[in-house]
């Protein structure tokens, strides 16, 4: 007999769960302090500062929602995907082909058109750019069974360097002092404010609300979601495979693309290579910490945007590498995953009763 | 010709470290996404283990250890504790770049002492560096470069004529089967983890020890994914994994060479090549069905016996 047993769990109950995920993300944090106190740093004042330093002021606040945008709208997109387990790991290249196809109607349409207009038609552009780029891997997958992880995954690149070859090449604003840029959008392009942020913030609550519902309550969101449960399920109640899962990458490259817009458009107010940013790998965890709830990822988005927003700030006010805040981001995840364990088994300690037969 | 051969056996070297170190991972059973964070993890720490002791078998072993530390991470989240790996992955990539950039800050721009640089300079070897073509290519090069030639081939011996690496290759390929031959699973997925990590470890030094021995951030420069595509670019085969690795090293630098000569071609449309081509491979083996070259079967399933 083994001295530790598992076994998984029938059910758990709410409160359960919430105990032990408060009790991983308090571990990691104690983790990363240990770590921040071996090299030297006060871990109490750092933490401190990483929350003054995203919500401290109104001004840091919105630079946090700044960055939680694009974490939210790429975050969904991840979701329709996962669901189905599709494991859309483009969603960097995604975001990054649909700020190109943006940044292509900005650049040669501005000013032929009103401001909406022009702001809708980036936006369409934007969705059917990171759209193709899903569709390409999903097509594969869906006729062929081709691995999607590895297909999404060197699409990303393909399309980095894509947009560095424009950036250095064919693109280049020779306007810009021989510096390798493409040329700055004009104020038509770029997306207007609301409540001193720019209206990203109204795509991504747009975006949840969207997926929450698309998800819960149409019929391709139940195939979607059925597919991820059992493809032999799916095929045995007669659903037409293929087709959902294009249908869900369109979808899913589809948000990713819009992420790209909002970042060219509002953000680098031009398009640059490094327009991803990473968003599409964070969405991937932040997306899988919600559970691939549309609603979670909302709020785990807004934490992760703090910590990077707070990471910036401890680099200028305190001079301490943001790069903290990576390292305290890392282990958070280390143990909520590790944690998922212990949702999903149970441990007995202990020698287990052996029964006499008698 | 020759000189260009040999450099690109020298950009091959470190892709060479990490794809058979990703490679010998995925026999297991495990895909880890972590290859670019765990070669930063490696790179970082075996050049600050260079720089404080001078010593270049401590650095090299301080970057193994810094990549199988990683890996150990990762290892504990999906093995013991079940967790998806692409996500675990990833998170690993996450948290080796934080943790490069943060011991690596004080170290930027600093150079790797010359007894470490003078330790890894070009040695010929006698008689096999006297070989036309062959010679120059492949032997008056680095202590490095020559141990990734004894990895590749210890690797190649090891998956396919051994005992241990046949049981690895079953373990991969059907996990419970393994399992129920007495094949000691969690055992077997830690130690091909944490080899594999050492391995990644090794790829990141020999970047920051020897082919661009100044501490720089971005010094991986995602050739950790271009490792992950290699894997499936040579089909899980170690030699074939060497021979990848100087290909698609001598395409990371084709494009400035063409450059010099004259033509008019873009590095970045260049760089491009060795995704796209893994994306066809990828494609391509679907289709074929080719038996040798496929990924493991039981790859990213994560085992708990109780579930068979």
């Amino acid at each position: 007999m083994d001295f530790i047993r598992i076994t998984k769990r029938s059910d758990l109950p709410r409160s359960k769960e919430i105990i032990i995920t408060i009790l991983a993300v308090a571990m990691s944090i104690v983790f990363a302090g240990i770590i921040l106190a071996v090299f030297g740093l006060n871990p109490f004042e750092i933490f401190r500062e990483i929350i003054m330093g995203s919500v401290g002021t109104e001004m840091r606040i919105k630079q946090t929602i700044v960055k939680a945008v694009p974490l939210i709208i790429t975050s969904m997109g991840i979701i329709v995907a996962f669901k189905m387990k599709f494991w859309n790991i483009g969603a960097e290249g995604q975001i990054t082909m649909g700020a190109l196809g943006a940044a292509w109607v900005a650049i040669n349409l501005h000013g032929t058109l009103p401001q909406p207009a022009l702001l809708l038609l980036m936006m369409a552009a934007a969705a059917i750019c990171g759209g193709i780029w899903a569709f390409i891997p999903a097509v594969f997958k869906a006729k062929l069974g081709t691995n999607e992880t590895i297909f999404t995954l060197m699409l990303n690149y393909v399309a980095i360097k894509f947009v560095t070859y424009l950036q250095y090449g064919p693109w280049r604003d020779p306007g810009a002092k021989g510096f390798p840029r493409i040329e700055t959008f004009s104020q038509d392009a770029v997306l207007p404010s609301l409540g001193g942020v720019h209206t990203g913030w109204i795509i991504a609550v747009l975006a949840t609300v969207f997926v929450y519902f698309f998800m819960k309550s149409t019929k391709l969101g139940y195939e979607i979601a059925v597919v991820g449960e059992s493809i032999e399920t799916a095929r045995y109640a007669g659903m037409n495979i293929s087709k959902i899962i294009i249908a869900a990458m369109l979808i899913s490259g589809g948000l990713c693309g819009i992420t790209g817009m909002i970042q060219a458009s509002a953000v680098e107010k031009t398009l640059v290579y490094g327009i991803a940013n990473n968003y599409g790998f964070t969405a991937i965890i932040t997306a899988w910490l919600s559970k691939l709830k549309a609603g979670y990822a909302l709020l785990v988005c807004v934490a992760f945007a703090m910590l990077m927003q707070g990471g910036d700030y401890i680099q200028i006010a305190m001079g301490v590498s943001s790069t903290v805040s990576d390292i305290v981001q890392g282990l958070i995840l280390f143990f909520i995953l590790g944690s998922e364990f212990f949702l999903r088994y149970k441990v007995h300690l202990g020698r287990a009763v052996e029964k006499e037969v008698a | 010709m020759t000189e260009f051969l040999a450099a690109c056996v020298v950009a091959g070297t470190p892709l060479a470290f990490a794809t058979v170190g990703e490679l010998i991972t995925e026999k297991s059973g495990n895909m880890n996404l972590g290859v670019e964070g765990m070669m930063l993890m490696g790179a970082v720490m075996g050049f600050l283990a260079g720089l404080s002791t001078s010593s270049p078998v401590i650095a090299v072993c301080a970057a193994a250890a810094a990549g199988a530390g990683g890996a150990l991470f990762y290892g504990i989240l999906t093995v013991s504790l079940k967790a998806n790996q692409v996500v675990c992955g990833l998170t690993l990539t996450i948290f080796g770049t934080g943790f490069a950039k943060f011991v690596g800050e004080p170290l930027m721009g600093s150079s790797a002492p010359s007894e470490i640089t003078g330790f890894f300079g070009k040695i010929a070897i006698p008689l096999l560096g006297d070989i036309p073509v062959i010679g120059p290519v492949f032997f008056r090069q680095d202590m490095f470069v020559y141990l990734s030639y004894i990895i590749c081939v210890l690797a190649a011996v090891y998956m396919y004529k051994t005992r241990i690496g046949l049981n690895l290759k079953a373990l991969g390929e059907n996990t419970a089967a393994a399992d129920a031959s007495g094949v000691n699973v969690t055992l077997y997925k830690y130690a091909h983890i944490l080899i594999g990590g050492a391995l990644c470890g090794l790829g990141g030094a020999y970047l920051s020890l020897v082919r661009m021995p100044i501490w720089q951030e971005d010094i991986v420069n995602g050739r950790g994914w271009i490792a992950v595509a290699l894997v499936i670019f040579v089909g899980w085969n170690p030699i074939k994994g060497f021979f990848g690795a100087a290909l698609f090293g001598g395409l990371s630098i084709l494009g400035l060479r063409l450059q010099a000569m004259g033509f008019n071609v873009s590095q970045y449309l260049v760089d491009m090549i060795p995704y796209i081509a893994t994306i066809l491979i990828v494609i391509f083996s679907t289709y074929k069905k080719k038996k040798e070259s496929q990924p493991p079967a039981d790859l990213s399933n994560n085992y708990f016996r109780e579930e068979r």
